[in-house]
């Protein structure tokens, strides 16, 4: 039984990861309508940046604004260069537009910072914490509470502030939105710039624990299930589905895992996202979609 | 009144007549002639091997995934692993089927991973878009996962890779470049003209009718999941004979890792840059994916003297890359092929502008 606790609660902490990295997505295409895969190339972007920086002896809060100045002015150069050129176009062209982003992104931080493996130290001790009988990793917990300050911090902007109104409107109905006047171009700077934020974050989380390198990208893949049970639009659903697939591909590599041949997680969470659809196929808390002919 | 219904009638019995007399019988005899003539008389080993087999390949892998995404719209990032299925199950059948010919092998591995794709695309009658992509994903991870996995399926070699088995037919071994340049272009002649027909007939026009709107199609009576599923079966055959080849005719080695994600990008580039919903696209988007790397290779090492370091190079390469892939999609998003035909188009009545 601690067995399973510990297994399931290590899986619980290890979803907030992966919920953080789909919340970027989700800002995206909720303003957007853009399916972001550069979102894993901005992870990695935004963590060399930093790491570069503070290897140079930038202090750490300054070098965290520089990444912060350096994301946003990214956020503008891809809304003005990239999304406004390709305005109207079907959200299939839109995501094949960020998969060529991703390529220029990935070039870009490989080329100017280096290829090779940089350990990322934020001061966390990564020593287990025992409740009870059960072990937790200090690390995960910690990882998880700022998780949930970002959450918190996102759901204020987004419900207490004008600009975050605007958001929402421009998510509920882009041509309304538009009729009263709201800056589509703006919001979307506005979004993409706070996706990369929540890129840095996940980002800086990520690369602590598995030090940053060009895999840091791939956990875009790890967030793609995530997404697909939380479905596109909810930042709630987000969080739930992170949730959700960590707890089951720690449960899954733990228990059915030895059964047929290990090395199980790559694809487990795709399973199981696939299960999701076929009950609901917009996700838990997506937008169903309603065709008309 | 007569004349005119005369004259409608007129231009609608031209209308084949002009169909047909679009496809160059002259031209394309003499592309073929090159092809299966010129080339292996005249060609080196190094550009065969190097070039025309993996250019040819990738072509016949473009136009599976065309068949799936640009035909049908179910847009998907699986190719590769349904190559994976195609490469490995032409492996196992010539190794554990006594005396099989090559080319039974060959379509065996493309039925079986026809069979593949059909149960992935199962999903496809509930779920689209994005979300169905995803789904392809899974398939990707997946495959890649069971081909690296299972020993079985490499025959228990240590190294966990296949390598060419005994490639002839009729006696007649095909193992030079010669030979197996020979096999790839006769598979890719001989799909390509089925697919072209494919396209033209009912099947084809259902696929276009539930590219562009599914909800429409299944109004007017096709049966949409149907002939979603029949796509995937069709779109994996064509990408397990590519995936067979690629193994077989050009790699000679492959394990699980040659069909990676990587590679399901590079398929879904050449059919983005070559022309969605095109015959002609692949083999152009291909050119272009399999020459550009070459090109920037030799500009690079040109331009620095030969001093530069290869990993900034690749680097360079993929910040090219995307840049021509947005670029591409702002400007011409119905591809390479569209811009040669306008190209065509000018030529044909220059001087004059229109």
């Amino acid at each position: 039984m601690n067995l399973f606790l510990e297994t399931l609660i290590g899986g619980l902490l290890a979803g907030t990861m992966y919920s953080l990295v789909a919340i970027g997505f989700v800002l995206i295409y909720k303003a957007s309508g853009v399916f972001n895969f550069a979102q894993g190339s901005m992870l990695l972007f935004a963590a060399l940046t930093f790491v570069s920086l503070h290897e140079q002896g930038v202090p750490f809060a300054l070098a965290l604004a520089i990444t912060l100045v350096v994301m946003v002015i990214g956020a503008l150069l891809i809304e003005r260069l990239v999304l406004r050129p390709l305005v109207n176009r079907s959200q299939i062209t839109l995501f094949m537009a960020t998969l060529g982003l991703s390529f220029i992104i990935e070039g870009l931080a490989q080329g100017l910072m280096g290829a090779q493996v940089r350990a990322l130290d934020l001061g966390i001790d990564d020593v287990p914490l025992f409740v009870g009988e059960i072990m937790i990793s200090q690390f995960d917990l910690i990882a998880a509470g700022i998780c949930a300050v970002l959450v918190a911090v996102l759901a204020l902007l987004f419900n207490k502030t004008r600009i975050g109104i605007a958001l929402r409107a421009v998510a509920d109905d882009t041509r309304a939105a538009l009729s009263v006047g709201i800056n589509l171009n703006r919001i979307w700077q506005i979004v993409w710039a706070v996706a990369g934020m929540v890129g840095l974050v996940a980002g800086l989380l990520w690369g602590a624990r598995q030090g940053v390198q060009f895999s840091l990208s791939l956990v875009v893949l790890k967030a793609l299930p995530v997404l697909i049970i939380g479905g596109f639009t909810s930042i709630g659903g987000a969080i739930v589905g992170g949730l959700i697939v960590g707890a089951a591909e720690n449960l899954a590599e733990a228990y059915i895992g030895p059964l047929i041949g290990g090395g199980i997680t790559p694809w487990f969470a795709y399973f199981l996202a696939l299960i999701f659809l076929y009950i609901r196929p917009a996700g838990l808390f997506g937008d169903r979609a309603i065709e008309r002919v | 009144m007569n004349t005119t219904t005369a004259r409608i009638s007129a231009s609608f019995d031209d209308a084949p007549l002009t169909l047909v007399r679009r496809r160059w019988p002259l031209g394309l005899a003499l592309l073929l002639l090159v092809a299966f003539v010129g080339l292996p008389l005249l060609g080196n080993d190094y550009w065969l091997n190097a070039i025309v087999i993996p250019f040819l390949v990738l072509s016949l892998a473009g136009l599976g995934l065309n068949l799936l995404t640009g035909y049908t719209g179910q847009t998907s990032v699986g190719a590769a692993g349904f190559m994976a299925v195609g490469a490995f199950a032409t492996y196992g059948l010539l190794l554990r089927v006594p005396g099989i010919p090559l080319p039974l092998a060959l379509l065996g591995g493309g039925l079986i991973a026809a069979f593949v794709g059909l149960l992935f695309g199962i999903p496809s009658a509930r779920i689209k878009g994005f979300y169905l992509m995803v789904t392809t994903l899974a398939a990707q991870f997946f495959l890649e996962w069971v081909f690296s996995k299972f020993a079985w399926f490499y025959n228990f070699a240590s190294s966990g890779t296949i390598s060419a088995p005994r490639l002839e037919l009729f006696g007649y071994s095909l193992a030079s470049p010669v030979g197996r340049y020979l096999l790839t272009l006769s598979c890719v002649v001989l799909l390509t003209w089925v697919a072209v027909n494919l396209v033209r007939s009912q099947v084809g026009r259902n696929w276009m009718a539930i590219r562009d709107m599914d909800t429409a199609a299944s109004v007017v009576g096709i049966p949409v999941d149907r002939y979603k599923r029949l796509a995937f079966a069709v779109s994996s055959f064509y990408l397990g004979i590519a995936g067979a080849l690629w193994a077989f005719a050009y790699l000679g080695t492959a394990s699980s890792g040659s069909f990676d994600i990587n590679r399901s990008f590079q398929i879904l580039f050449i059919i983005i840059i070559g022309g969605m919903g095109s015959i002609a696209g692949n083999f152009i988007g291909a050119a272009f994916i399999s020459l550009m790397p070459i090109l920037l290779n030799h500009g690079g090492q040109w331009l620095f003297g030969g001093n530069v370091d290869a990993g900034q190079l690749q680097n360079l390469q993929k910040i090219i890359f995307g840049t021509l892939i947005i670029w591409f999609l702002i400007k011409e998003p119905e591809g390479l092929v569209r811009l040669l035909g306008d190209l065509r188009e000018r030529l044909k009545a220059w001087p004059l502008r229109f």
